[in-house]
């Protein structure tokens, strides 16, 4: 059962993402990303990573995508097809990608070609709660001041110059 | 369900965004294939959680990678508005102002 809804999740999520990449409509492509980022979450959710799936669709779908469109809509994108959305090395790019792919899934499948999962009940935001504040209390500080210093980065990147 | 089933899923979708990465050109296109390879990563943390460990430590680094996301999507758009304002397109091809200047007389000699 598990199996059979990750598959369809995946399938969704590769398909999705295909389009992100490939879309010659560049509002198109970042709506693909909505859909490839839920389909995900939802591979999360079959995994038993409740939380996690949540916090994707929150922080990914909710915040990400809405910058992103936000961004679009800022440098003037065109909604008409652009085929010089894509370089004329598409081709190289992509047997760059199949290569990695290949090199990899050998690896992934020699590695781990028989290991079972049995994804039990522990995605609870307790759980990782739990685990940020008893293991990982120095990176999670780490990271608020990393995103203190993103914020201040990204005013201080925007401020206009007065002689602008 | 067989570990290799995510294990295989992540390795795609990171692969589509290094194409993705290579292939586009709209700056923010690259960052929309960023996510898609963060999103990547993601997923083996949380399935290699699944399979031995089982204590939440791969979905706790799954959400530290999400908030990661989070500051890099926004500095970086900042970057990309910069750009904007800067030379009024977002095409990372054309972005030329750090390339070294001998390759720069050279193209101009080309051209």
């Amino acid at each position: 059962m598990t199996t059979a809804l990750f598959s369809v999740a995946g399938a969704v999520a590769l398909i999705a993402s295909l389009f992100v990449v490939t879309s010659q409509r560049i509002v198109h492509a970042a709506l693909w990303l909505v859909v490839a980022l839920g389909a995900i979450a939802g591979c999360f959710g079959v995994l038993h990573a409740e939380f996690v799936a949540l916090v994707q669709i929150l922080v990914y779908v909710g915040a990400i995508v809405v910058l992103v469109l936000f961004a679009l809509m800022l440098t003037k994108a065109p909604t008409n097809p652009l085929p010089s959305l894509t370089t004329g090395r598409s081709p190289f790019a992509a047997v760059v990608a199949a290569v990695l792919a290949l090199i990899l899934g050998t690896g992934v499948v020699l590695a781990f070609g028989n290991e079972k999962i049995k994804p039990v009940a522990d995605g609870s935001a307790q759980a990782v709660g739990t685990q940020v504040f008893k293991t990982w209390v120095l990176p999670f500080e780490v990271l608020s001041v990393l995103l203190l210093a993103a914020l201040i980065g990204a005013i201080a990147l925007s401020v206009r110059k007065k002689e602008d | 369900m067989p570990l290799i089933l995510p294990l295989l899923l992540a390795v795609v979708l990171f692969c589509i965004g290094v194409y993705g990465v290579l292939a586009r050109r709209n700056v923010i296109t690259l960052l929309m294939s960023f996510e898609l390879m963060l999103n990547a990563v993601n997923l083996n943390l949380v399935a290699f959680d699944a399979w031995r460990i089982n204590d939440a430590t791969g979905q706790t680094l799954a959400v530290f990678v999400i908030t990661l996301a989070a500051a890099e999507i926004g500095l970086g758009l900042a970057i990309v508005l910069l750009l904007f304002r800067g030379h009024g397109h977002v095409d990372a091809d054309a972005a030329r102002d750090l390339a070294e200047q001998d390759e720069l007389v050279e193209q101009e000699k080309a051209t």
